[in-house]
């Protein structure tokens, strides 16, 4: 083990950030694209080959957008909500382990930014914290749409916070360990988690969709139904951060689904693990926007019903079932 | 540098929840209320207590989140709540004691030197680990009277709100609605 260094720490934390905004910013044009195609369309054809200058032009037209800010609305909490998701969502991936450690001129670059014995309910509270954006911009706009969207924020994440808690449970217990290291050597030895805990995977999944807001679940911003939802108001650059926070916290979710239940960044057959851990987290993001593309959204009450009476009851059973095996 | 970041720390946390008592805005109280929850954590973290840290982080980001749902309830947002204050002298003599008690408790074990740990970290345990060590020995029966407590105002809470919780408003036809109106 070669001892970590700062400059090895400002690489990785650069690293993180450069590559996550870029891909979050490349997943627009992706998340088009899957859709356009699996609903027989073209997608964006007219900006740059195969429209791949798209991100460009919708880079300029954020940027040079006018910043606005509504008459009535509490300016300080409205200027800074969309800050607190993009921040949270980078501050996540701070303790996400992406790639194995590995050695650039000479300067150990360790897998993780920040190795805290807790990461993984690091990286969930802080995914929680995000949640802040919505609700503060729901509530600060002075728009009654904004505020439907604020309170469905509220509920949304008081509910799908314990499913995500819970499913996770059940492979924390397996593996005796809060850091997403360990999960990553646990997968060395053994099986992956999602042929062991199936069940888990699916919960995680369904509840990480609700937690980052993507489609059958994402009503805080249901066009049909509240307009915009908490991002009614907003315009340009701010909105923009709604966007790159969202993605940046799908990317998240994907990795820790990689990780804990996927293997995560460990050799498979031939392929190294960085490879493997590139295409398991492009894998799962695809599956995002697979799942877009194939189910409508739910209604608010449905949402709640299978909180509340699906997904929490199978979580808590899957706790129970995997202690009992773990004890016996 | 850890004092330096104690300091910044104490700063903040103090300067956010004045904030949060002193302003007649709902929002900015209960925005201030969050960030010095979160800004706690981090002393946690200077400790090197991280798993506590990270409780802090979890419970208080959901708790305030709650209390959000309920100004949103109670208050219009965007407009100054008016306070009453009847016996402004009460408040004041009633939360500096209680202010000033805290403060001559917490710092009694600074004081005295009679005082040593009865319980000390154990030596190679993770910080989850020596937690839940003390919490599932020494502390076994207030944890699960605590967590009882919680059983029983769970379903408390079950029992007065879901009285009609078989009858879905949004599944309802439009000409039904009013009925259920007058019941409420």
């Amino acid at each position: 083990m070669m001892e970590v260094t700062y400059l090895g720490v400002i690489i990785k934390a650069i690293l993180i950030l450069a590559i996550i905004s870029a891909i979050a910013g490349f997943g627009t044009y992706i998340e088009r694209k899957v859709l356009a195609f699996m609903q027989r369309r073209l997608g964006p054809m007219n900006v740059g080959p195969y429209g791949l200058l798209q991100i460009a032009a919708d880079g300029i037209k954020l940027f040079t957008k006018e910043d606005f800010i509504p008459q009535n609305a509490n300016k300080l909490i409205f200027m800074v909500a969309p800050i607190i998701t993009a921040a949270t969502a980078f501050i996540a991936l701070s303790a996400v382990p992406v790639f194995p450690d590995f050695t650039i001129f000479g300067i150990f670059v360790p897998s993780i930014a920040a190795d805290v014995n807790i990461g993984i309910l690091f990286v969930l509270g802080m995914m929680a914290a995000g949640l802040y954006g919505p609700l503060l911009a729901g509530m600060s706009q002075a728009n009654k749409w904004g505020l439907i969207g604020a309170a469905r924020t509220a509920a949304q994440f008081i509910s799908y916070e314990v499913v995500t808690g819970l499913s996770l449970l059940a492979p924390i217990m397996m593996v005796g360990s809060l850091s997403l290291i360990d999960f990553n050597h646990y997968n060395e030895t053994h099986p992956w988690m999602v042929f062991m805990q199936p069940l888990a995977f699916v919960l995680f999944l369904i509840a990480g969709f609700a937690e980052t807001n993507r489609t059958p679940f994402d009503l805080l911003e249901n066009e049909a139904e509240i307009i915009a939802g908490y991002a009614t108001e907003y315009s340009g650059m701010r909105w923009g951060m709604f966007f790159i926070g969202e993605y940046a916290n799908m990317i998240t979710v994907a990795v820790l689904a990689s990780i804990i239940f996927l293997g995560g960044y460990t050799d498979l057959w031939f392929i190294p693990g960085w490879l493997a851990i590139i295409l398991k987290i492009a894998f799962m993001f695809f599956l995002m926007l697979w799942v877009r593309a194939s189910w409508p959204h739910v209604r608010p009450d449905q949402f709640m019903w299978l909180a509340w009476k699906v997904l929490m009851p199978l979580a808590v059973i899957n706790v129970v079932i995997t202690g009992i095996v773990i004890m016996v | 540098m850890i004092t330096f970041a104690f300091y910044l720390f104490a700063v903040l946390i103090t300067g956010l929840f004045l904030v949060t008592v002193m302003s007649k805005n709902v929002l900015y109280a209960m925005t201030s209320l969050a960030a010095g929850m979160v800004l706690i954590s981090g002393l946690f973290f200077i400790l090197g207590a991280d798993f506590l840290g990270v409780v802090q982080l979890i419970v208080y980001v959901g708790a305030v989140m709650a209390v959000y749902a309920f100004a949103m309830m109670f208050f219009d947002l965007s407009r100054d709540v008016e306070e009453r204050h009847d016996k402004p002298w009460l408040i004041f003599l009633l939360g500096g004691g209680i202010a000033l008690t805290l403060v001559v408790m917490f710092a009694a074990p600074i004081m005295g030197e009679a005082v040593h740990a009865l319980y000390p970290p154990v030596a190679g345990a993770t910080n989850p680990q020596a937690v839940g060590l003390v919490l599932f020995t020494k502390y076994l029966l207030p944890f699960e009277v605590a967590s009882v407590m919680l059983l029983v105002a769970m379903i408390a809470g079950i029992i007065l709100a879901g009285k009609k919780m078989e009858i879905s408003l949004s599944a309802m036809d439009e000409d039904i609605l009013p009925d259920t109106k007058e019941n409420a």
